[in-house]
């Protein structure tokens, strides 16, 4: 057999493994949204659900896991940042970094349920912070932060070196050309892994069940203040997001109409990362042609 | 007694070849004294000693790897991060190679221009003007009348004057290391450094970009590095030859290009080696 034929033999296999790929991906999709968006109205995205009962929404579950999101955002973001510009910009290679870089690569590794229950032990238990939107944040921070500070670190090592000396060739402190210079150039690039991490945060259930609780009590969304129980800005309430709802119903749903609320639900689900996931590439691609050129 | 001329010169011929300056319309403003420069352990520059007039173009030459970049940065304590450098590097009478100098400080005198372009993710306008308010320099008008001096003083005003808020990625390699000139002169340096600045550049811009040094000595003194030998020739009044982390030859450009006391410079300047 020639390198030609080889060539042609190994191209064809290579397409043909990458067709398959894409072809599950496709009827993955396909499946989840032929089954789930015909469940779909604005009544089922905002009304609360039923426990017994036919027709109920997922309102509640849905608004949970964006308030959720954000506040595990607030959370790891600036901790991620600081992070990433320490590792990257100022600390040298000895054995601390290497310490450090060991743990976020286990931390990241950690398979969800895993902090999910170091989450139940030390947040729910241990600091009494209850089945809570705050627990549920900060279970969140610990299984975004690896990650997070992994994808700005990468996002910093993208600005050229060349960057960093023009900035302190102009008498800039060091600290000065981080956050005049490198930091601006790099804003594209972190954004879009921030919005990518925001759709894994979203899409999150392991970590949450026995930390955000598997329980979404009314809200009165004409309540806007955080100590009232019902408050949909309580963090201290127990919350149940989408993700879980979905493997709650699936588990142990008993409404009549559970099949389809958990179709209807996946769809949502999979239709807010789709959307997360073409935000970032849209965003990230603008500001990047914005900081390039005219 | 009738002696080959390939004899005489052999012999005439130094091992090193060094001058000190002597020109009182052109004072020393930066030296270096018995500079050494190691990457860790290994020692990249063995010794520097040279002497830098002021309004002056000087020219460092040498072969890749004998240690041009690493004495220039140097000069403006870029190394400081990465090498150990020790000696003395005196400007205008003081040692900025102790580490009680600021170096920021320092380096707003001594300025630098690097082999890449490297304009900043930033308006042309921002990429003068950042720096500037940094140090509080405000008021627009201020701001606007430093911006057009030094774009017009690095001959990029006509082509930038109706784009200062693009971006400056945008621009040309040979207009954005115009720019990173005038961006090293805004801040009103003494010194300029260059290392390499045209080695990116299409002979056009390359000319150019020669044309604007020698218009800007008459405001700064300008160091630069350059491996181009008739670059060297065209522009500056004394230069320097560095060969395997040594200063072999100090002296007046003409002497060096024509009339070498240094075998190895010689060598080099007729392109027999490196
Ligand atoms: N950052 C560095 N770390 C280690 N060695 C270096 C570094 N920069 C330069 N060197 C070494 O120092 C010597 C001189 O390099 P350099 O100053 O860049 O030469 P030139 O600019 O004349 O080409 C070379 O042997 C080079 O490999
Ligand atoms: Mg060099």
């Amino acid at each position: 057999m020639n390198s030609k034929t080889q060539n042609k033999i190994a191209i064809g296999g290579l397409y043909g493994i990458a067709g398959l790929v894409v072809l599950i991906l496709l009827a993955l999709l396909g499946y989840i949204l032929v089954s789930g968006v015909p469940q779909l109205s604005w009544h089922f995205l905002t009304a609360p659900g039923k426990a017994f009962l036919k027709g109920g929404g997922v309102g509640i579950q849905l608004y949970n896991s964006f308030y959720l999101l954000i506040l595990a955002m607030l959370i790891s973001f600036p901790i991620a940042l600081g992070a990433a510009i320490y590792l990257y910009e100022y600390a040298k290679d000895n054995w601390v970094t290497t310490t450090i870089r060991t743990a976020i690569e286990i931390l990241s590794s950690l398979p969800s349920v895993v902090v999910g229950l170091f989450g139940f032990l030390f947040f729910v238990v241990k600091l009494h912070l209850g089945f809570s939107i705050l627990s549920g944040a900060f279970a969140l921070t610990f299984f975004n932060l690896p990650l997070l500070t992994r994808s700005i670190e990468d996002s910093l090592r993208t600005i050229s070196d060349v960057q960093r000396e023009g900035g302190l060739a102009l008498g800039l402190s060091r600290w000065e050309t981080v956050t005049r210079v490198i930091l601006p150039a790099a804003v594209p690039s972190i954004l879009t892994g921030v919005i990518l991490s925001a759709g894994r945060v979203f899409g999150e259930a392991a970590a949450l069940i026995y930390t955000a609780g598997q329980s979404a009590p009314a809200l009165d969304f004409t309540d806007w203040n955080p100590f009232n129980i019902s408050s949909p800005l309580n963090p201290m309430r127990p919350a149940e997001t989408l993700a879980v709802h979905i493997w709650k119903i699936n588990s142990e749903g008993i409404m009549p109409d559970a099949k389809a609320i958990s179709s209807g639900s996946s769809a949502v689900l999979v239709i807010a990362i789709l959307l997360f996931n073409f935000a970032a590439r849209y965003l990230g691609k603008r500001l990047y042609k914005r900081l390039t050129s005219a | 007694m009738f002696v080959n001329n390939d004899v005489k010169n052999a012999m005439a011929m130094e091992e090193r070849h060094v001058i000190k300056l002597s020109d009182p319309d052109h004072p020393v403003i930066l030296s270096t004294e018995d500079l050494h420069v190691y990457y860790g352990k290994k020692e990249a520059l063995f010794e520097g000693d040279l002497e830098f007039a002021s309004n002056q173009i000087t020219a460092l030459i040498g072969p890749s790897g004998s240690g041009k970049s690493t004495y220039l940065r140097s000069l403006n304590r870029m190394n400081d991060r990465i090498a150990t450098v020790t000696g003395k590097i005196m400007y205008r009478g003081v040692d900025i190679n102790q580490p009680s100098i600021d170096v920021y400080e320092m380096r707003r005198r001594v300025g630098m221009v690097f082999q890449r372009p490297n304009p900043f993710a930033k308006s042309i306008y921002d990429n003068i003007a950042f720096a500037l308010r940094l140090r509080g320099v405000t008021g627009k008008h201020k701001l606007d009348e430093i911006v057009e001096t030094s774009l017009k003083q690095a001959a990029l005003w006509d082509q930038v004057k109706d784009d200062l808020n693009k971006s400056a990625l945008a621009l040309s390699g040979g207009q954005a290391q115009r720019l990173c000139i005038a961006r090293a002169i805004a801040i009103k340096p003494d010194i300029l450094l260059l290392d390499e600045p045209a080695s990116a550049l299409d002979p056009v811009s390359t000319g150019q970009l020669e044309d604007t040094l020698l218009s800007l000595k008459e405001h700064y003194t300008i160091i630069i590095v350059t491996h181009n030998m008739q670059q060297a020739a065209r522009i500056s009044e004394y230069t320097a030859f560095f060969n395997q982390g040594r200063v072999l030859e100090y002296d007046t450009t003409s002497h060096i290009f024509t009339n070498p006391s240094v075998q190895v410079t010689s060598d080099y300047v007729s392109g027999n080696f490196g």
